[in-house]
């Protein structure tokens, strides 16, 4: 690997050295945990941590859920109350589990941003940046169907709305919904592969994750100023960074800890704030809820997936150039996955030839707006289509595409980006005046 | 046939009326001051019992606790009754069809509350009081949840005696005019007036101590484990609270030399 110059791990004694020429695992856990990392890292860096620890905590709780659930429509509902109420801990457990998907989410969303404004999935990151965008996928793919699990009513309702955006795709479009479902409707089928599927996803996604991370371990993190870490001998390179082992590990730890502070403080004192009423009663197919609302981490995409209604010209025009094959329906699907692919192709839209948000002027204010504009959406997510609700959600939405199709492109041609200084030690020194002694 | 669109319009519009009535509704459940709210709020036990006597003599009339286990009303942070005297209630109150019989028998600690279905029956109220929500404030954020809980017991006590006296009839369904219930308008009919349940310890029984000490019972079927979820919540705070600070000063002193600064301790 042409990473960061650093020390490797050299096997000592005997059984080392047989070890090693055997498997180098040794080897390779001092190396990940060793790497030399830029010392100027700030707090926004500390998510990476958050979500790796999200990820275990959710595969524990969920194993142990999954000793005590029935996925069966007549069962599944009952088998909830089972563990909230016999199973050992079993409240205890269910919350975490369920407090823990919006946990990860929001950590996820920081973690997203953070590398949007400081530029890390520009070159060489692109791959850090795409894999991460599909485990960001894959995150939803599993929060959704493990949202439907429990069998309650916005598990079934959710279930049927959102299954109902494949059957939008034109020609294949009823076949594929009843392949997904297994049958016409959402039933029994539909929660045992969606059980199966959200017992499977989280192991791809940890498999992700470790690609993820070598990805990046290749090419060394980014920090905030953006400036590489110098490469050309050990000496130098060690003047921009520390190992990851200690600094890193007890700050990120030290994170961790504040931040699952207020997590238990939520799941202890009030674990069904961030869930709905509707989801303690039991799943029925003939009464629907007044309001089918998404969890709170869907809710910017699902604005998107509404805004485009068949009055807006731009749905008129592409519906009249596709002869009808693109309906408002289709259109609004599309929508909600182009948004995410225009945030996955950012390293090429993104022109700029400074990395980092802190030395473009202009940008951080189009930044800032985007940050402004997806609280909005989530907001006007959760709200009814109604006027003024529908040109807020289509304003919201248009600013989002336009920030990667149009903004992107073209401040890097346009704007003027002040100086980032010359090394990371020279950022990290300017905040620690004693450390250039 | 202008008679009838002018009496069709009057009933819409005093439909909608209701029904906006209803929208603001949210709003008129009122606050309850429960003693299980907030992180320190634990239940009252002799509420819980004077709730369960309200539930049994009118409530479980018309609904089932399909999900609550009888032996729970001896669990701790519940009830609290001795065994025995869950055996006794159980027998007392509740029958069950055995197979193994061929005939009904009297329920035991381990059998479940009835589950209570069919014409005219109303829902389960198992988990009612976390199938409502009460509380949206301040401003929709709904964050005043950690100190009022979700106000699904709120709900359940306003809307037991936000019964305003109207009926009428819509496709043979008698319905009842309540200021609190979603549209305005229940097929459930008023229950609880003062003196409907007579306690045994003598504790005021006005119609709104009956629905808040039913309501308190329901926010116990729905949530029994609040009690402990609580304790777990301040043990676990508590204790990283304390790992956090050592993991604070440890990340101090290791950064220290680094940042050229001084660390003693």
């Amino acid at each position: 690997m042409s990473g960061i110059p650093h020390d490797h791990y050299e096997p000592k004694s005997g059984f080392e050295k047989w070890l090693d020429e055997r498997l180098p695992i040794v080897g390779l856990a001092y190396g990940t945990l060793m790497i030399p990392t830029p010392k100027n890292l700030n707090w926004w860096w500390i998510w990476g941590i958050v979500l790796a620890f999200c990820l275990v905590m959710q595969i524990v709780t969920g194993i142990i859920l999954v000793m005590h659930y029935t996925p069966h429509v007549d069962l599944a509902f009952a088998s909830i109350e089972h563990i909230m109420r016999d199973v050992n801990g079993g409240h205890m457990i269910r919350y975490i589990h369920m407090n823990g998907a919006s946990l990860f989410f929001l950590a996820v969303y920081i973690h997203i941003f953070r590398g949007l404004f400081y530029g890390s999935y520009k070159a060489p990151r692109e791959i850090t940046w795409i894999v991460g965008m599909i485990i960001y996928l894959l995150m939803m793919a599993t929060g959704f169907m493990g949202y439907v699990l429990p069998w309650g009513q916005m598990s079934f309702w959710g279930a049927t709305v959102i299954t109902g955006l494949f059957g939008a795709i034109p020609f294949i479009g009823e076949p594929l919904q009843t392949f997904l479902l297994g049958g016409p409707a959402v039933d029994n089928a539909t929660l045992n592969r969606f059980f199966s599927l959200h017992y499977l996803l989280p192991f791809v996604i940890a498999a992700l994750v470790a690609v993820h991370i070598w990805a990046f371990h290749t090419t060394g993190n980014n920090n905030p100023t953006g400036v590489e870490v110098r490469r050309g001998s050990k000496e130098e390179a060690k003047k921009d960074t520390l190992p990851f082992w200690p600094y890193f590990v007890i700050k990120d730890l030290f994170a961790l800890g504040l931040i699952l502070i207020g997590f238990f403080a939520i799941v202890g004192f009030m674990p069904n704030y961030l869930g709905h009423p509707d989801n303690y009663i039991e799943a029925n197919a003939l009464a629907t809820p007044a309001h089918i609302v998404p969890e709170w981490y869907f809710l910017p995409f699902y604005a998107i997936l509404r805004a485009f209604t068949a009055d807006v010209w731009v749905v008129q025009l592409v519906s009249f150039v596709t002869g009808g094959i693109i309906d408002a329906k289709f259109f609004g699907v599309l929508a909600m996955f182009g948004a995410i692919l225009v945030m996955a192709l950012a390293p090429w839209l993104d022109t700029s030839s400074v990395r980092s948000g802190q030395y473009r002027p202009a940008f951080k204010w189009w930044y800032r707006l985007l940050l402004i504009d997806f609280i909005v959406l989530m907001w006007v997510g959760a709200r009814p289509t109604d006027p003024p609700y529908d040109w807020i959600s289509l304003i919201a939405s248009a600013y989002w595409f336009a920030y990667f199709l149009v903004i992107l492109p073209l401040l890097g041609l346009f704007e003027k980006p002040t100086t980032p200084p010359a090394t990371i030690e020279e950022d990290f020194n300017a905040h620690y005046p004693g450390a250039a002694e | 046939m202008i008679k009838q669109l002018t009496a069709t319009a009057i009933i819409a519009l005093g439909l909608a009326t209701g029904a906006a009535q209803a929208a603001g509704a949210g709003g008129e459940v009122h606050d309850t001051a429960f003693s299980f709210e907030g992180p320190f709020g634990k239940y009252d036990k002799e509420q819980l019992r004077r709730g369960l006597k309200v539930y049994t003599e009118v409530c479980s009339a018309c609904h089932g606790l399909r999900y609550v286990p009888l032996r729970t009303l001896s669990d701790k942070g519940g009830p609290e009754y001795t065994e025995d005297e869950v055996r006794a209630y159980a027998a007392e109150n509740f029958t069950i069809y055995d197979p193994e019989l061929d005939d009904d028998r009297a329920r035991v600690p381990a059998d479940f509350f009835p589950t209570v279905s069919g014409e005219g029956m109303g829902p389960d109220l198992s988990l009612m009081a976390k199938a409502r929500a009460g509380f949206h404030g301040p401003a929709g954020t709904g964050i005043n949840q950690l100190v009022k809980g979700m106000g699904g017991a709120e709900y359940i006590a306003s809307f037991l005696t936000a019964f305003n006296g109207k009926e009428q009839e819509v496709a043979g369904q008698y319905l009842n005019g309540n200021d609190v219930f979603p549209g305005g308008w229940t097929s459930m009919p008023p229950q609880l007036e003062d003196g409907t349940v007579e306690y045994d310890d003598g504790h005021n029984n006005s119609a709104h101590h009956l629905a808040e000490d039913v309501s308190a019972f329901l926010m116990w079927t729905a949530e029994p484990k609040m009690m402990a979820r609580k304790q777990t919540g301040f043990i676990s705070v508590i204790m990283l609270v304390l790992l956090t600070s050592l993991l604070y000063l440890t990340n101090k002193k290791l950064w220290a030399p680094h940042k050229g600064k001084k660390f003693d301790a």
